[in-house]
């Protein structure tokens, strides 16, 4: 295991991420962040927090559960749903910043997408992460990266985010570990 | 009766008799020829049975099997059923009136007896139908049933109670004249209305219909009130309760001429093998609770109980492979039962050979009032034909599907591990089973 | 990514015996999620595609069927309706047949009413995929039991704080079930379910319509409703089969409706007015009144929506993921 991002760089890329949204979406208005369980309900959670700050007033965020969406579930046994929680202006015509922690084939986001649709319609959907590894199988890239990792398949990225893990650090490990 | 007898003769040497004495016993011309210590009897021209240890008893008597013919002989026959009597240590059987056409004339008793003689495996004796059709109405002409070639002294309904309590009064009284026998399947009707399995916890959990233990219990009662009061001999079959139990060992004590059996299904089995919806296991009377086949077990030692019966039911698969409330009543019980006494009367320390002896051979002969020239239900004794069976009690066996001379599969063994196998019956002198398996195949 | 592996349920679901509290309490926080995103305008998932599911009814009950079906097309899957009744299977054809013609037509599960106790442990022993017991004879009827369940957890977590109840058990809660326990499916399961979710049952029938064993059931029993309505949280009424009366299990419909129907002024005996359930179809005047049906208090149009989400849930959490 190698760590690849301390806690000090993680809060540097959830600071540049959250300015980078602002920036781009010049202002925090219509902005609903919905992060993917279960590490990125708390990115979303502290980006939140962190544009909050910046422009001073509290930023809608919520979770998107895709598990229904998944097109994998047949490779292991059911999993349990997390909630889906819609902040309470719901999505429709808003600027949705979809919140994971690491972006690899794309499927999850596909998924995502799928189970955003479901809710409504935004006006725009971007995307943030604190990791892409590549290796994408889908047309799929995002917004914000809080940092690009080139990977091998064989390798495995291990995020470990406080509220889960209790600290927060990225490392990656080669297969024969 | 048929007798293919050996000129040479059989020795079977250093085998355990009933009573647990190691003895020498030679079989000749269709009977009992010698009996000494162990190792003092030479082959001369004996064909010598490797028998050391094994457990001699005289040949079982089944006073309770269904086998079917006529009328359902895709489920079995009388061939088929007597060889798998014969693979079970039995070398008499008396087969229950409930066929197509029901046994209740003398024509049908006397086809079942001849067909059981073409066959040769063991003597079938035919039980006649109380009632015509066993509808519980009218008399069967039961004399003509006694008095015909087939001797019947054994009546019963069975699959169906005699429940009318003025027609039970009459068959019991009827048959004193030949010194016949009522066995009466206890159940009283209404109170078994759909029933499934026993009534009690697993039947309500299950929410399949209960057969109450007192639908046995009421009719033991009433019938054993009767049988005394007119003064006749009363059998009860399958007892299944530890309440019926009660009933016989009161009018035991009271002098009243009742006898009583029990299934070795019902000595080892219990209601929750429903809990599996496997109608394998679906019988009539139904599986009971462990505290009554505990009480069962202590009747039988006891004699309170007189004797093990199989009701030996075969079904075909189709009447087994669906619901539960589908399903057919009953289980096959010939070829296993021997086992079943071992486990649960033997192993145990409850009982012994020589009482099982009693219990399944020369009591039943008695009470279907065999006749002596058959040899049947006679203690092992120098000159007596030679009905004997050689138990393999040491060994321990798995119960397969597959080792079954019966034409239905409803064992309710299968897979599990029994004591004791049955190696050699020999019915009058003749090889009937050598080693396990018939000498004449199907 | 969500990757919370859920205690597995069992292949089937049989009886509410094959459900431990956690996978109960499971079933109930995924119907929870479910119901949410049913309420959605676009009311269909992908999660079962590909999926085939059938309905094996031998007995006539549309709104059991069509609440599976509705929950199985909500989550994409294929449903094949088997009606029984006045096909090859009425005309002979065995259950064990009838099991193996659903395997080869590649069913991946079967979700059966039967009128013989046990007939879905049977099928399951036939067939590789997952049986889903909808109510075989006088045994169990699973997913209602656990649609009642949710159905009041619900109600006793109305407070947004409380989540409707989610993760939560129903300990401490008092549920009367009335009427015919004897003859009941529903009774049954509710009764395993229920107590395993720490509530407290009271059964109230009149002795003929208790089965023999009681004894042994985690209940208490009672013969007098008005007593037994006092302390109640939740009424559950049964519904009566009216041939029930040619068995001498009751002397006439108008003593057993005085005795042990509910009606208004019952009712208003139970201290803390409590919400009423029924399994339904009703018989209105009989075991329950028609105001008491239609009360505020009464949750039974509920129950119905209810179960759409208790038996997606149930489908996914069987099917959802790899086969077994
Ligand atoms: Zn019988």
């Amino acid at each position: 295991m190698k760590a690849v991002l301390s806690s000090a760089d993680i809060s540097r890329a959830i600071t540049r991420i959250s300015h980078e949204i602002i920036e781009k979406n010049r202002g925090s208005e219509d902005i609903v962040l919905l992060g993917i369980p279960t590490r990125g309900i708390h990115l979303a959670e502290r980006i939140g927090s962190e544009i909050g700050v910046i422009v001073g007033q509290s930023i809608p965020v919520g979770t998107l559960d895709i598990t229904l969406h998944r097109d994998d579930l047949r490779s292991k046994p059911p999993r349990a749903l997390t909630p889906t929680k819609i902040p309470s202006g719901g999505i429709d015509g808003k600027r949705i910043v979809l919140v994971d922690d690491v972006l690899y084939s794309g499927r999850t986001i596909r998924a995502a997408l799928d189970a955003l649709g479901e809710i409504g319609r935004p006006a725009l959907v971007q995307l943030a992460v604190l990791v892409d590894r590549g290796h994408r199988e889908l047309p799929i890239r995002a917004d914000y990266v809080g940092k690009n990792l080139p990977t091998s398949h064989e390798e495995i990225v291990k995020v470990s985010i406080h509220e889960v893990d209790g600290e927060d650090q990225v490392q990656i490990a080669g297969s024969h570990e | 009766m048929t007798q293919r007898i050996e000129s040479s003769g059989y020795l079977l040497s250093s085998v355990l008799s009933p009573e647990q004495e190691l003895i020498d016993i030679r079989i000749s011309n269709g009977v009992i020829a010698e009996i000494a210590s162990a190792g003092s009897l030479t082959p001369g021209a004996s064909v010598t049975i490797e028998s050391a240890g094994m457990q001699l008893l005289p040949g079982l008597v089944d006073l309770h099997t269904h086998l079917r013919e006529p009328g359902r002989e895709d489920a079995e026959t009388i061939r088929t059923g007597s060889a798998a009597a014969a693979l079970g240590g039995f070398t008499a059987v008396h087969a229950m009136a409930n066929t197509d056409p029901v046994a209740d004339t003398a024509g049908v008793v006397e086809q079942v007896v001849r067909l059981g003689r073409e066959a040769g495996y063991c003597d079938v004796y035919a039980v006649g139908a109380v009632t015509q059709g066993l509808e519980g109405l009218a008399l069967a002409e039961l004399g003509a049933m006694a008095h015909s070639m087939a001797q019947v002294r054994v009546f019963s309904d069975d699959g169906k109670c005699v429940s009318d309590s003025l027609v039970m009064r009459r068959a019991l009284e009827y048959v004193k004249q030949f010194d016949g026998v009522i066995a009466q399947h206890a159940q009283d009707p209404r109170l078994t209305e759909m029933a499934q399995m026993n009534e009690g916890i697993i039947s309500a959990k299950l929410g399949l219909t209960g057969w109450p233990a007192v639908a046995e219990e009421a009719i033991i009662a009433r019938d054993v009130l009767l049988a005394e009061h007119v003064g006749a001999r009363l059998h009860i079959c399958h007892v299944s309760t530890s309440g019926s139990v009660e009933i016989i060992r009161w009018a035991k004590a009271r002098g009243i001429n009742v006898t009583a059996e029990v299934t070795p299904h019902h000595l080892l089995l219990t209601d929750s093998l429903a809990e599996t919806y496997n109608p394998i296991y679906k019988v009539n009377p139904p599986l009971r609770t462990n505290e009554d086949v505990l009480a069962l077990r202590t009747a039988l030692a006891d004699g309170t109980i007189d004797i093990v019966a199989t009701d030996h039911a075969p079904h075909p698969r189709e009447s087994k492979e669906c619901e539960w409330s589908e399903a057919a009543n009953g289980m096959l019980g010939l070829e296993n039962a021997l086992s079943v006494i071992q486990e649960s009367m033997i192993e145990n320390g409850l009982s012994n050979w020589k009482t099982i002896a009693e219990r399944m051979s020369y009591a039943p002969a008695r009470i279907g009032r065999v006749d002596a020239s058959s040899g049947h239900g006679q203690i092992i004794k120098v000159g007596v034909p030679a009905n004997v069976i050689l138990i393999d009690t040491k060994i321990r066996r798995k119960v397969s599907e597959m080792k079954s001379a019966s034409k239905s599969s409803n064992n309710p063994y299968i897979d599990r591990t029994l004591p004791g196998q049955v190696l050699y019956t020999f019915l009058r002198g003749e090889m009937i089973v050598a080693n396990g398996e018939l000498v004449r195949p199907l | 990514m969500s990757d919370v592996v859920t205690p597995v349920l069992k292949r089937h679901l049989l009886s509410i015996d094959d459900l431990t509290r956690e996978q109960a309490i499971l079933i109930l926080d995924t119907a929870d999620e479910l119901a949410r995103i049913s309420d959605a305008p676009i009311k269909k998932l992908p999660t079962l595609r590909g999926r085939t599911v059938v309905n094996l009814f031998y007995e006539d009950s549309t709104r059991t069927r069509i609440s599976f079906e509705a929950a199985a097309k909500r989550l994409s899957a294929d449903v094949i309706n088997f009606s029984a009744k006045g096909s090859s299977v009425s005309k002979g054809e065995s259950l064990k047949d009838t099991a193996l013609t659903l395997q080869a037509m590649g069913a991946d599960a079967v979700i059966l009413r039967h009128s013989a106790s046990g007939a879905a442990h049977r099928l399951a022993e036939w067939t590789k995929g997952s049986v889903i017991n909808a109510g075989d004879g006088t045994h169990e009827h699973p997913t209602q039991a656990l649609l009642d369940a949710f159905t009041i957890r619900k109600h006793l977590n109305k407070n947004p704080e409380q989540n409707g109840g989610v993760g939560a058990d129903l300990t401490g809660v008092n549920v009367a079930i009335v009427g015919d326990i004897l003859h009941s499916r529903v009774a049954r399961s509710n009764v395993l379910l229920l107590s395993r979710l720490g509530a407290k049952v009271t059964l109230v029938a009149p002795p003929t319509l208790l089965p023999v064993g009681v004894s042994d059931w985690p209940v208490s029993i009672s013969y007098d409703f008005n007593n037994a309505i006092g302390e109640c949280d939740v009424v559950m009424m049964l519904r009566l089969q009216l041939e029930r009366m040619k068995s001498a299990f009751f002397p006439s419909a108008r003593e057993y409706s005085r005795l042990f129907g509910l009606d208004m002024e019952r009712l208003a005996k139970g201290k803390k007015s409590p919400l009423i359930l029924h399994p339904g179809p009703i018989n209105r005047g009989l075991e329950i009144s028609a105001e008491c049906a239609d009360s505020a208090d009464s949750l039974i149009l509920e129950q119905v929506t209810n179960g759409v989400s208790i038996r997606m849930a149930v489908l996914y959490l069987l099917l959802g993921g790899a086969d077994a």
